[in-house]
């Protein structure tokens, strides 16, 4: 390659200034390097460097059962753990044919949502932060501990809880479960005014992510955005309504859109998003059985068919996939997991080009990333 | 003259975000209503984790020492990242045959990713959860523990009468 060639690659000229963002920066939330060249303090070109934390994951899981591999998922995206195994499950279950029972499904899309609120929770509260607002964080974190009592009393864990089986849950969900559940839809109603007083009616919050980072919906469609970030530049791609799974054609609720693309739409998605759990949350606690167990019957060593199988689950930050090969054993042949993360991560730097560099940190903040579940 | 009229709403719209977003602070600040934090350390006598807090895996044993595993090796077999270690040994029966039991139950504690996986396939519940948390050594081998205390022996099956 001559010169020329090299320099086009790389995409860097001899006075660039290149500052290394990471792998230990606060505002990426985890270890990823942005590699990003400066003029002065615009932003010329930006390179994300991922990988600190690749653990082999897909790899990991071919020697793995289906049941022991559920708890490889819950380290990929920390906060929606709850998503991730149920996308496991749902594949393995849609392969064999089992009927898991009505109750189960319930309790499943109960916990979905709960992990949706908790990890918007984290979300609002580092959003804030990122952009100097570390009020956020304690408001944040305290209505998120309600949620984490709830998953700490009936799992024992807080964060990465392998509740999930192919086949149902792991247990019975503690009997205060509903009570505590309807407490919290009941306390976090009375909470959700003060996100809006505190940081989506402020000026200063406004003029940091209005119009900053702007995506129109075909990009969003062409990096494969999706989630909030997607909805936000009015890309309907929320799987619980294009492809419902578990009890989401059962209940009513609205997908949230906002057609204008920047990070305040982004965040206003999220924020909005809360609400429409609170409302499925609602629904779903009224309708769930008492009666019909936790689990369906299943073998102990469980075999998939020979045959591929994909299901798709709608995580907190977007579309989570699994694609199972297998070659009729018992463990998989094959696995690929499609995070939402990853796609995410690459619209940055498209949207970063040209702006400054606190811009940088507000586009990063509002695409919501999770460094694990972008290393696997 | 519109420059003028946009420079005074900024700061009126900017004084009056400050405002509502005060007071919401400030609110809390006079009426913090319940207080969420805990004092950790100091209240470690009252402080009690949920009944299924996944502190560890721990062996029960009762008052004569003696719990319920057989060494039948299933949650070494379950563990999915190789955390359980059973040795067994052979020992004489009251008929005077030699059968397996359990020699050394070894749980490495910082391998241990808590997918309950060994605690559900137990076939005797011979292991369960224990609520302790406190896991912080200076010494990474202090994490490896034997479940089974020393001179303990297998349970009798309770003669139905």
């Amino acid at each position: 390659m001559n010169e020329e060639a090299v320099k086009k690659v790389i995409l860097k000229e001899d006075e660039d200034y290149i500052i290394n963002m990471g792998p230990q920066h606060p505002s990426t939330h985890g270890v990823l390097r942005l590699e990003v060249c400066l003029n002065g303090e615009t932003v010329k070109h930006m390179t994300p460097h991922i990988g600190y934390i690749h653990r082999g994951m897909e790899k990991m899981a071919e020697f793995n059962t289906y049941k022991q591999l559920i708890h490889l998922t819950d380290r990929m995206d920390y906060l929606s753990a709850h998503i991730n195994n149920e996308a496991v499950c749902l594949a393995v279950e849609n392969a064999l044919e089992v009927e898991v029972p009505e109750r189960v499904q319930y309790i499943r899309a109960i916990l979905d949502e709960l992990s949706r609120v908790a990890s918007h929770h984290l979300w609002w509260s580092a959003f804030g932060m990122d952009l100097g607002a570390l009020t956020t964080f304690f408001y944040g974190m305290r209505d998120r501990e309600k949620v984490l009592a709830i998953f700490e009393e009936s799992f024992g864990s807080r964060l990465l809880h392998s509740f999930n089986t192919p086949g149902g849950l792991m247990h019975d969900v503690h009997p205060n479960f509903r009570k505590h559940t309807r407490e919290f839809v009941k306390y976090f109603r009375k909470k959700l005014p003060d996100y809006k007083n505190l940081l989506t009616d402020n000026i200063i919050f406004h003029n940091r992510t209005k119009g900053i980072g702007v995506m129109d919906k075909e990009m969003a469609i062409n990096y494969g955005i999706t989630g909030p970030s997607g909805r936000g530049s009015g890309f309907s791609c929320d799987v619980r309504k294009v492809a419902p799974y578990g009890v989401y054609d059962k209940v009513v609720f609205r997908e949230i859109l906002y057609p204008e693309g920047d990070s305040f739409a982004r965040y206003k998605v999220r924020v909005d998003e809360m609400q429409e759990s609170l409302n499925i949350l609602e629904q779903l606690v009224d309708d769930m059985p008492e009666e019909g167990g936790y689990t369906a019957k299943m073998k102990p060593v469980i075999k998939l068919p020979e045959g591929e199988y994909f299901q798709r689950v709608e995580a907190a930050r977007g579309e989570f996939g699994v694609f199972i090969v297998s070659k009729g054993e018992k463990y998989p042949y094959r696995i690929k997991f499609r995070s939402p993360s990853f796609s995410n991560l690459f619209v940055l730097g498209p949207l970063a080009k040209g702006g400054i560099i606190a811009d940088l940190v507000a586009i990063c903040g509002s695409l919501d990333l999770v460094i694990p579940d972008i290393d696997r | 003259m519109n420059s003028v009229v946009r420079y005074f709403t900024d700061i009126y719209k900017g004084v009056t975000s400050l405002w509502t977003g005060m007071k919401v602070t400030g609110k809390y600040f006079i009426s913090p209503g319940e207080i969420v934090t805990e004092q950790y350390p100091e209240n470690r006598a009252t402080l009690k984790m949920e009944d299924r807090f996944k502190g560890e895996v721990i062996m029960p044993h009762d008052e004569n020492n003696q719990h319920k595993c057989t060494g039948c090796g299933i949650c070494e077999v379950n563990c999915p990242n190789g955390s359980i270690e059973i040795i067994t040994k052979k020992v004489p029966n009251e008929q005077g045959k030699m059968v397996r039991a359990i020699d050394k139950h070894i749980y490495h504690l910082s391998m241990c990713t808590f997918c309950e996986l060994c605690i559900k396939t137990c076939p005797f519940d011979a292991i369960t959860w224990g609520q302790d948390f406190e896991h912080a050594v200076f010494d990474r081998t202090r994490l490896t523990r034997v479940l089974n205390r020393p001179g303990s022996s297998l349970k009798k099956k309770e003669v139905k009468s």
